[in-house]
């Protein structure tokens, strides 16, 4: 900074003013612009709820969807999202079960058991590489490897599978923080009375870290339940008219089924698209409050 | 928690040994999982390289980079990918051109004037524009950001480079404002008490010396925040269109790299023809732009750190 050593007392006055008007100005442009951001939030919010108002019924979270705009009007013979709903949800619980068991197997590896060297660097910089990878290259990865190569098909465990390796840096990288956040003293006490390393992981490290580690691959899930791009890859559905109804059936996404009628020309399904954008937010508010009361409730520091 | 007193004491040698068996069981089936994201990276080089060969093998990398008409499905075929190049670097530039300014400035604002409280309802808030899937980003620019635009230039079609840039903008936001934010507050106030003692304003604080001292850290959440926006696909495939064209109008449709792969995985295009691979050639190109940016982020803020004890 350039401070005026020439005249220290001549025009102190003016100058101090001229000093408070930038001072005041740079607040204020830097408070219109956190406003900006909120602004966009809450026009987000209130532009799908007022493009949604009254087209999510109940017929709509329990038929299958139709070509035909008329059926999703309310009082008529009903469409929505259903085999959409249930497809996420059983995508989401596949991904829940493989993510579970790698995620915490491979930062379990990392935090307890990995030695400090080379190999645990380098794959803890491909970790934080892979975290910024676009969703759609997981996609086609999905498709070359799940769908084609070991030829799963376009299946709910193909994408189930390609939602895994997408979120599993991030639930790598938050179940490390969780099992750093337990005290060494903790493990130490184990060990003195004679626990293998399996034990001391199994019945001190785990059980404390375990409210961190839900927490966290709860707000990955709910990441990835929102993602289309991966699953259109691995060819997720738009028309379908039934819930998958095992590993290797065909199925559809809420995302996907979002996309689908955002792009079709009648003006009446940006309502449809709409009402399923609520559906999906109101699935993702739901799971980041679960985590959240799963954070307040064991965090040992609250 | 409970200690398994009963195994845990065991002194004798069998008992040990197979402990020792399941621990080192155990510890492979750990490092297996590890193993994985290692397979995950050397998976998608496979897939896009092998692809890829497969396409230049019939497509000059010449004509690839250097002629300005995609249309690989469509005849007639031609295979320049700078129309799709083009797309995608302006929604980068015009997203920037949204989220640097707003996210630095917003960066400053929490950190330099905000008081703690507000900083902590501020901050989770704004993060949760990043917590919105980009397909709702997608209709928000179709039914909200596209209708006004039309209003100040009635020419602007339902598809236009505007409206992607601006979602994506407002998506990065908190890339930018929350990761600007944590090197700002990791100055220590001994460099703020020292500006203040020789008579400098707020203003000049935060200016010059803040800024500066966390310089490092806010250009590596800004190429962070590039990076994904280079990625996007879900807002960009429904704002931006699907007209690869090299044009300097944010008002016309374009096409991104990511929208094109979109619209190769809608479509009906059957495995094995040049439709099929010039999918992983574009996602070779995408990926190979997107891992430079990252690496280039992660090498600035490692080599420009300022440790402060």
């Amino acid at each position: 900074m350039s401070i005026d050593t020439t005249t220290p007392f001549s025009d102190a006055t003016g100058d101090i003013e001229r000093k408070r008007r930038i001072g005041r100005a740079f607040v204020a442009i830097c408070f219109a612009s956190t406003l900006v951001g909120i602004v966009a939030l809450v026009a987000l919010i209130a532009d799908v709820l007022y493009e949604s108002w009254g087209w999510v019924t109940w017929e709509f979270l329990t038929y299958p969807p139709s070509q035909s705009v008329d059926y999703f009007l309310n009082g008529t013979r009903g469409a929505g999202m259903y085999p959409a709903i249930v497809g996420s949800i059983f995508l989401i619980a596949l991904t829940a079960v493989f993510t579970i068991f790698l995620g915490v197997g491979a930062a379990v590896y990392l935090e307890e058991y990995a030695p400090e060297n080379r190999l645990k660097s380098f794959i803890e910089a491909n970790i934080a590489n892979l975290a910024g990878v676009p969703s759609i290259v997981y996609g086609l990865l999905g498709l070359a490897i799940f769908v084609r190569a070991m030829q799963l098909g376009a299946s709910l465990i193909a994408g189930a599978l390609t939602l895994t390796l997408l979120i599993l840096p991030i639930v790598i990288v938050s179940t490390q923080e969780a099992l750093r956040a337990v005290p060494d003293s903790q493990r130490q006490a184990a060990y003195g009375v004679g626990a293998t390393q399996w034990q001391v992981t199994r019945d001190v490290v785990l059980p404390r870290a375990l409210p961190g580690i839900m927490t966290g691959t709860i707000l990955s899930l709910s990441r990835a339940i929102g993602e289309t791009a991966p699953i259109l890859m691995v060819g997720a559905a738009t028309s379908m008219f039934v819930a998958p109804d095992g590993l290797r059936s065909a199925f559809s996404a809420m995302p996907m089924m979002i996309f689908e009628w955002a792009t079709l020309p009648q003006a009446e399904f940006q309502h449809v698209a709409a009402a399923g954008i609520v559906v999906l937010l109101t699935i993702l508010l739901l799971m980041n409050a679960i985590a959240i009361f799963i954070r307040n409730k064991y965090d040992p520091r609250s | 928690m409970s200690v398994d007193t009963d195994q845990g004491v065991d002194i004798t040698d069998s008992g040990s040994s197979i402990n020792n068996r399941k621990n080192n069981f155990v510890r492979y089936v750990f490092f297996s999982c590890a193993l994985v994201t290692v397979l995950t990276t050397l998976g998608i080089i496979l897939v896009l390289v092998q692809g890829s060969i497969q396409f230049f093998s019939e497509v000059s990398l010449i004509e690839y980079f250097t002629t300005t008409n995609w249309s690989p499905v469509i005849e007639p075929r031609s295979y320049g990918v700078l129309p799709l190049i083009w797309g995608t670097l302006m929604i980068t530039v015009g997203s920037a051109l949204v989220a640097i300014p707003v996210g630095t400035a917003t960066a400053i604002y929490l950190s330099e004037y905000a008081d703690p409280q507000v900083r902590r309802t501020i901050k989770p808030t704004l993060e949760i524009l990043a917590g919105v899937p980009t397909i709702v980003y997608g209709f928000f620019a179709l039914s909200f950001i596209t209708p006004i635009i039309q209003t100040f230039f009635p020419q602007t079609g339902t598809f236009n480079a505007a409206a992607g840039a601006i979602v994506v903008g407002i998506m990065i936001i908190p890339m930018v404002s929350s990761l600007s934010e944590d090197a700002m507050s990791a100055v220590p106030d001994d460099l703020r008490n020292a500006a203040y003692g020789l008579g400098a304003t707020k203003f000049e604080v935060s200016t010059s010396v803040v800024v500066p001292a966390a310089l490092s850290g806010i250009i590596a959440s800004y190429i962070l925040a590039l990076s994904r926006a280079i990625g996007e696909t879900m807002a960009v495939t429904l704002a931006a269109g699907m007209a690869p064209q090299i044009t300097g109008n944010p008002l016309e449709p374009i096409q991104t790299m990511t929208a094109y792969m979109v619209d190769i995985g809608i479509s009906d295009v059957s495995v094995g023809s040049i439709g099929y691979q010039s999918l992983f050639a574009v996602g070779l190109t995408l990926f190979a732009m997107t891992l430079s940016m990252n690496i280039f982020s992660m090498w600035i803020r490692s080599r420009y750190r300022e440790e402060y004890q």
